[in-house]
Formats: structure tokens, C-alpha cells, sequence
């Protein structure tokens, strides 16, 4: 087995990052041109535009802010810059953020304009790159790491070979005391009552059917059509052999392990709170969309498998990918972090493919740049339960 | 020699190819996961990588397993080595 101890970032709060970005974060979609223009003046940070925060309310508006906060908080992220339209909302994020003991500052652009907010937002964001880049990692250890995992672009591969390579690594770092998260509400139905089992105490599996149930209820029964064909499975699902989402839900399950049981369920975003273990975190199945939520629930490294070549990364959470899909491998081999495509071939057992996922995870915790973040993939979505006001 | 297909389970309806050329009439070896078995059959179709290929004969409504667990029924009839996948099985869900 790899070392258990990785070079981080110990932040404020006792949690540790495995990189030291300083993030621009706007508030709502009007700000997104301020935070990009900061990044451009100030090298060295991070703008995380997307398309939102205006006229949400009700538990939409509360995802809004839990996303955004918990982004912030992220403990690979050293500091961060919020600019918002107006300052009330602003301050809320600023707020939420200031609580772990980073340092954040917020500024407005109503009075102010976005030649002031740039300028002003600049002077404050070059001074947070100054103080960050003096940041050293240190040794600590495998119990403080928090990893979440989701799979993409599945295929029949992913449920032979990739997944469960996933699975036997939670299954390694669970009695060490790692913190771990699965999602994909949708992605576990014809396998929920398998799923329910997994619960470690009775309450946790209950709470896992009643999540089912809501997602079902909410948001299949008012919005299906005769099915869900061409979303689950996907168009590129069926091309790589997976034909219902039955066959899908199966394969997903084969990521968290043979042993590992679950201690809870989480909402969108939330931040785990009993303590070491792995965690259902109620998400959609867009890749974007669940990393973005894992990512602002704290989860700091991602292991992504993929059969017919998903290439999704985030701003701040590296997303490692692996595959066991030869012609992926082959043909988009600048996305692969590790190939356990041997698996197939009965040239490596899934305990060999498990320690090399987590080496590199290791290595990855150390500062190594994941395939995703060489290419510049950022895909920082939010999550809207409905449509605004 | 690596195999042309996998099966999770013994129990399972279809196993999955894993090699880019397996064309129809070709004898297929194939290896079964959970009991470490090696099986035979022979290919009725141009089969895919990643896409299934019959244990045995499947009459149309037959449930289809894989996993060991309830994946969906046939909506044909499909004979032993043949190509399963959407043309000729559904899910029961919807």
C-alpha cells in the first residue's frame, strides 16, 4: 500500500488543502466580468464565474449560499475575494466564509462601478497572492483527507473494472480514517434497496430511501416523459454497451467498495458532520454538477472513472480520472490520470489497480497537477432546484 | 491469452466484451469474475467492446441479470452468443 501521509496545507480551521488557490467569487452572474478582470490583473488567482444568485429564494436561495460559502471555505482554497452587485448578499457569502479564519474580503459594484470594484478588488487580491504564496505544505495525515468520488461517461468497463477500482481505494482508506463521498441520486435507481443495505446503522439506510423517494416523487413523476431515455442512460452510455439504468445503478455501486458503509446523508452541499467515514451526498448525476457540490461540502481530491471519456475537472477540487476502457485510453490518453484497462486483461488484479489510483491520489495530494488541471478544466456548476422569481 | 469477454456472476444472463474484434462465428473465451471460471461460446453477431453477449438462450420477457441482480427484460427473443444491448432489452422501470 502507498504511504499514508501526503504534504498539505493546514488551514485556520485544522483542515488541509492539497492546493493554495486564491479565488475571485462572484456572488451573481453581473459580477461575473469584475472577478475575471481581477484574475486577469493578479496572477496567481482563480475567478470562478457561473450563471446565478439573482432572485433565487425558498431552499434554491439556500443552496445558492451553502455552494457558494462552502466553496470558499474549501480548504484548498488560502483566501478569497467576493464581488457581488450589492453588498447584502455579499457580505452574507463574506460572512459564511470568515468563519473558518481565512482571510475574505468582500466588495460591491452598485456605487462603485466596475472600473472601482476592479481597482479596489485588485489591491486586495494582490496582497492575498503575496500572503498565500508564502504558504508551506506540511506532513499529515491519510485521516485527514476528505475524497469524494462520481463516475462519468460510464460504460460496461466502468462497472467491471473502473468503479470497483474505485471501491477497493475507499475500502483501503476507510479503516484509516478518511472522510468519503458518493452521490448520483438518480444513477442508483434499480439498485436503491442494495443501496439501503450499505447504511451502517438502520437510520443512515432509512435516510437514504427517504432522499430516494423525495428525488423520485419531486423530480421524475412531475417532469418524465414516457422514460428518461437518452439522459439515463446516456447517449454515451448505450454506445459503450450499458442498456438500462438498472445495468448503470450496479455498476455505479461497485465505487464505494465491498465493505464500506455509509454513516450518513447528506443535502447538496453539506458539510459531513459525524465524524470520519463515507457519506450519500443527495446529488444529480452531471458530473459537473455533483464535483461542484462535493467540492463546497469540503471533499479536497476526486476520483473520477470514466469508460467512454468524460473530461470534466473543477476550479479547486483536482479530479484524478481513470479508466478501464482500452480505446479510451488510447484515444484520449491526455485526459487519464491511470489506465486499469489491464484489469480486462487479466494482467492486474483489482488490489494492484486499487494501490495504483492510490498512489496517485497520493501524489496527486502532493501537488502533482491531474490530467484535468493541465488542460484547464474548470467546470464550476451550480445546482438550481428551481427557476427564479 | 487475455479473454474476449467477462461475467460478473455465474448467475448472469450476458457477459461483456472486452476486446475491439469480436465478429460473429468467432469462439469466445470468457472469464468468469466472482469464481474465477473459464467459459466458451461462440459469437451469433459483430459484437462491440463493452457491449453484452447472451450466456444462453433469453425468451422475450425473460429477466435479464447481471450483477447477479435484476437489470431489466427482454422485449425479444435473443439466442446463445448473441448481441444483447437496447434493440432487445428494456428496463422495467418506466
Amino acid at each position: 500500500m502507498a504511504n499514508n501521509k501526503f504534504l498539505g496545507y493546514r488551514r485556520e480551521n485544522g483542515r488541509v488543502g492539497i492546493r493554495n488557490h486564491v479565488i475571485i467569487l462572484p456572488l451573481d452572474d453581473l459580477s461575473n466580468a469584475a472577478c475575471e478582470a481581477v484574475a486577469n490583473n493578479i496572477k496567481g488567482t482563480l475567478a470562478i464565474p457561473h450563471p446565478y444568485g439573482r432572485l433565487q429564494f425558498g431552499a434554491d436561495l439556500d443552496l445558492h449560499f451553502r455552494t457558494l460559502i462552502g466553496t470558499g471555505c474549501n480548504p484548498n482554497v488560502a483566501a478569497v475575494v467576493v464581488i457581488g452587485i450589492e453588498p447584502g448578499w455579499t457580505g452574507k457569502v463574506v460572512d459564511g466564509i470568515a468563519k473558518t479564519g481565512k482571510p475574505v474580503e468582500g466588495f460591491a459594484i452598485e456605487r462603485n462601478g466596475d472600473h472601482k470594484t476592479i481597482e479596489m478588488a485588485s489591491r486586495k487580491a494582490k496582497e492575498l497572492v503575496h500572503w498565500a504564496s508564502e504558504k508551506q505544505r506540511e506532513e499529515a495525515d491519510m485521516s485527514e483527507l476528505w475524497v469524494s468520488v462520481k463516475c462519468g461517461e460510464s460504460d460496461t468497463t466502468s462497472g467491471l473494472a473502473s468503479n470497483p477500482t474505485v471501491g477497493n481505494v475507499i475500502d483501503k482508506i476507510d479503516p484509516l480514517g478518511a472522510y468519503t463521498c458518493f452521490g448520483e441520486t438518480s444513477e442508483i435507481t434499480g439498485a436503491e434497496m442494495v443501496c439501503r443495505t450499505r447504511g451502517k446503522t438502520p437510520e443512515a439506510g432509512d435516510k437514504f430511501m427517504k432522499t430516494f423517494q423525495a428525488y423520485m416523487d419531486e423530480v421524475i413523476e412531475p417532469h418524465k416523459t414516457s422514460d428518461l431515455s437518452d439522459s439515463q442512460p446516456t447517449k454515451g452510455n448505450i454506445e459503450g454497451g450499458l442498456t438500462t439504468i438498472e445495468e448503470k445503478a450496479f455498476g455505479n455501486l461497485e465505487k464505494i467498495g465491498k465493505k464500506t458503509q455509509y454513516v450518513d446523508v447528506l443535502e447538496p452541499a453539506e458539510e459531513p458532520a459525524k465524524g470520519p467515514g463515507l457519506y450519500f451526498m443527495d446529488t444529480s448525476s452531471a458530473a459537473a454538477e455533483c464535483v461542484t457540490l462535493q467540492a463546497a461540502a469540503g471533499f479536497v481530491v476526486h476520483l473520477f472513472p470514466t469508460g467512454q471519456g468524460n473530461v470534466i475537472g473543477n476550479p479547486i477540487e483536482p479530479v484524478i480520472k481513470l479508466t478501464a476502457n482500452p480505446r479510451t485510453a488510447r484515444e484520449m490518453a491526455e485526459h487519464i490520470d491511470v489506465d486499469v484497462s489491464g484489469i480486462l486483461r487479466r494482467e492486474m488484479t483489482l488490489d494492484e489497480a486499487g494501490d495504483a489510483l492510490l498512489e496517485m491520489t497520493m501524489r496527486t495530494c502532493n501537488g502533482r497537477y491531474t490530467a484535468a488541471e493541465a488542460l484547464g478544466h474548470r467546470e464550476f456548476v451550480l445546482t438550481k432546484l428551481y427557476r427564479s422569481a | 491469452m487475455p479473454p474476449h469477454f467477462l461475467v460478473h456472476n455465474p448467475e448472469d444472463s450476458a457477459g461483456v466484451i472486452v476486446v475491439e474484434d469480436a465478429k460473429a462465428g468467432m469462439e469466445l473465451e470468457g472469464w468468469v469474475m466472482d469464481t474465477d471460471e473459464t467459459i466458451h461460446i461462440t459469437a451469433l453477431d459483430d459484437i462491440p467492446i463493452g457491449h453484452k453477449v447472451a450466456m444462453g438462450d433469453i425468451r422475450n420477457g425473460d429477466t435479464i441479470i447481471k450483477y447477479g441482480h435484476d437489470i431489466g427484460k427482454a422485449v425479444a427473443d435473443i439466442k446463445k452468443g448473441g448481441h444483447v444491448h437496447v434493440h432487445n432489452v428494456k428496463t422495467k422501470r418506466w
